[in-house]
This record gives structure tokens, sequence and C-alpha cells, in this order.
């Protein structure tokens, strides 16, 4: 390894580091009202249902393939896929504002988005 | 193409097929799509330093195709070209500007590699909010890319004098 190998190195995991932080300071934690789960399928909106109600989706695609999304005391998770790769499934569930699960072969996108008054919120903290 | 090129790139596409069926064997799950560990890249990178870019290039090629068309499907080739074309282009310019040693091309092989992943992902299913994975896969390419590097110079050195 030569030295530049080394400042590589460093240099990329020193702005991974500085993005991972600076994304931390957006992301607040969200669990009023207003959190949302949105589903979208291949970039198009499915439905989007509050994160502090119990609730149990079975979101089916148009070519018979199926997630099924559960959401429980403010989190959200994937507890059933038929896709081969299972990485949705094996993710683990999400409950802050910006936290996705993503299912590549079905195109399923599970994401939390928090309401504008907890924006404001966040900013005045 | 000398003979004994033809020979060694044959052989190390299947080399690098069979290391893309291990890794999908291999029961990793970091819970990320696109996120891998590369190992095909190790053949990819000790051809890049033995039998030159141009058949390091063919190779990268081939093998995306042969595992897509068997293990996969086209969505999932979609993927992996756009990861192993910016991945090669990263490394080649790596190369060319002779910074770094075997392993820092490796690491922008990796590091490339996932990234090139993720911004199809994210074209594809019109979703920013992928980019929250961009630091995770950085730093996993990071890794693998160092360890790979190593792995390669060492094949490399030893190999070297066939050709």
């Amino acid at each position: 390894m030569k030295k530049n190998d080394i400042i590589l190195i460093i240099t990329i995991l020193v702005i991974t580091f500085a993005g991972v932080l600076f994304m931390g300071i957006q992301q607040r934690k969200n669990t009023d009202d207003n959190a949302m789960v949105v589903i979208s399928i291949d970039g198009e909106e499915y439905g989007r249902y509050p994160l502090n109600q119990e609730h149990t989706e079975k979101i089916e695609l148009p070519d018979g393939s199926f997630n099924t999304l559960q959401i429980s005391d403010g989190y959200a998770d994937m507890i059933e896929a038929d896709c081969r790769d299972q990485i949705c499934v094996n993710h683990f569930h999400i409950h802050y504002s910006g936290e996705t699960i993503v299912c590549l072969p079905n195109k399923v996108v599970v994401e939390i988005v928090g309401g504008e008054e907890d924006d404001i919120d966040g900013a005045t903290h | 193409m000398k003979t004994n090129k033809i020979a060694f790139l044959g052989l190390l596409v299947a080399l690098a097929f069979v290391l893309s069926y291990v890794e999908m064997l291999l029961p990793i799950s970091i819970g990320i799509p696109g996120a891998k560990i590369g190992l095909a890249n190790l053949v990819v990178m000790v051809a890049l330093y033995t039998i030159g870019p141009k058949n390091a290039f063919i190779l990268s090629i081939v093998r995306v195709v042969l595992v897509g068309f068997t293990f996969g499907n086209m969505a999932m080739m979609i993927y992996s070209m756009a990861g192993a074309m910016l991945s090669f282009v990263a490394m080649i310019i790596g190369k060319k500007t002779k910074l770094f040693s075997i392993t820092g091309v490796s690491v922008l092989g990796g590091v490339f590699h996932n990234v090139g992943q993720i911004i199809v992902a994210i074209i594809a299913l019109d979703a920013a909010s992928l980019v929250y994975y961009f630091p995770f896969l950085v730093v996993i390419g990071t890794i693998s890319g160092i360890v790979i590097g190593i792995v390669s110079g060492m094949i490399t050195e030893r190999i070297k004098v066939t050709f």
C-alpha cells in the first residue's frame, strides 16, 4: 500500500462520516400524529398510513407478487415478501423520518415521512 | 492477442462466474439493496494488472451478462452492469493517474460499484430517499476494496511472470 492509498481511504471515510452526521441532523425523531408511512411502487404512490396506528397492509403487485408491511408500536416493518433475496424482510424496522425499506425485485419503497409541523418543532429545538 | 492471453482470459471469466455464484450463496444480508462484497472484482483486478484494461473490460461485461442470465433477472443485470461499468471507469482512471497502488485502485472500484448500483436504483425507482444508503454502501465498498486490493496484489505478483 502506498501513502496515496491511505490518503484515499481516509478521505472516503471522512466524507462518508460527514454525510452521516449531516443526515443525522436532518433526520429527527418522529412519532407524533404527523408521521406517515408512505408506500410507493415503481415511483408511484400506493398508499400512506399513520405510523402511530396498528395496521397490516398486504401490498399486491399487478404481476401477482406481494409484500406485507406491518405497522405497530410506531415502527414499520416488512414481515413478508415473495421476492428471492428477502432483503426487505431482513431489514430492521423503521421509525425515524426519512428511513426507508426497499424491495428492489418488486420495486416497492416504504418511507417514513414527517409532517410539516414537526419540521418546525425540530428546527426550534 | 497472444494465445496464452486468450486462454487466461477464458480462465478468468470462468473464475469470475464462479465467484459471483459463491457470493450469491453467502448468507450475508446487510439489509441494504445493492450492497455486495464484490468477490468477482478480485478477478477483474487481477485481469487489469496482468492482461490489460481492454481484456479486463471484456471480462467485466461477459461476467455481468453470464451471471445475469444464469442466476438473476433483467433488472438485476442492469443494476450490476451499471455498477460494473462505473467501477471499471473509476479503476482505469485510478490506474492511469499512477497515484495509487493496486489497493487504492481496488478501493475505488469497490466504492464506485456500490455507488453505481444505488444511482441506477434511485433513477429506476424514482426514490431520492435511497441516498440514505450511500454512506453504508461507501463504507462497505471501501472495506471490501482494501481486502480485495491486497489479495489481488498478491495474486498479480505471483502470476505476472507468465506474461
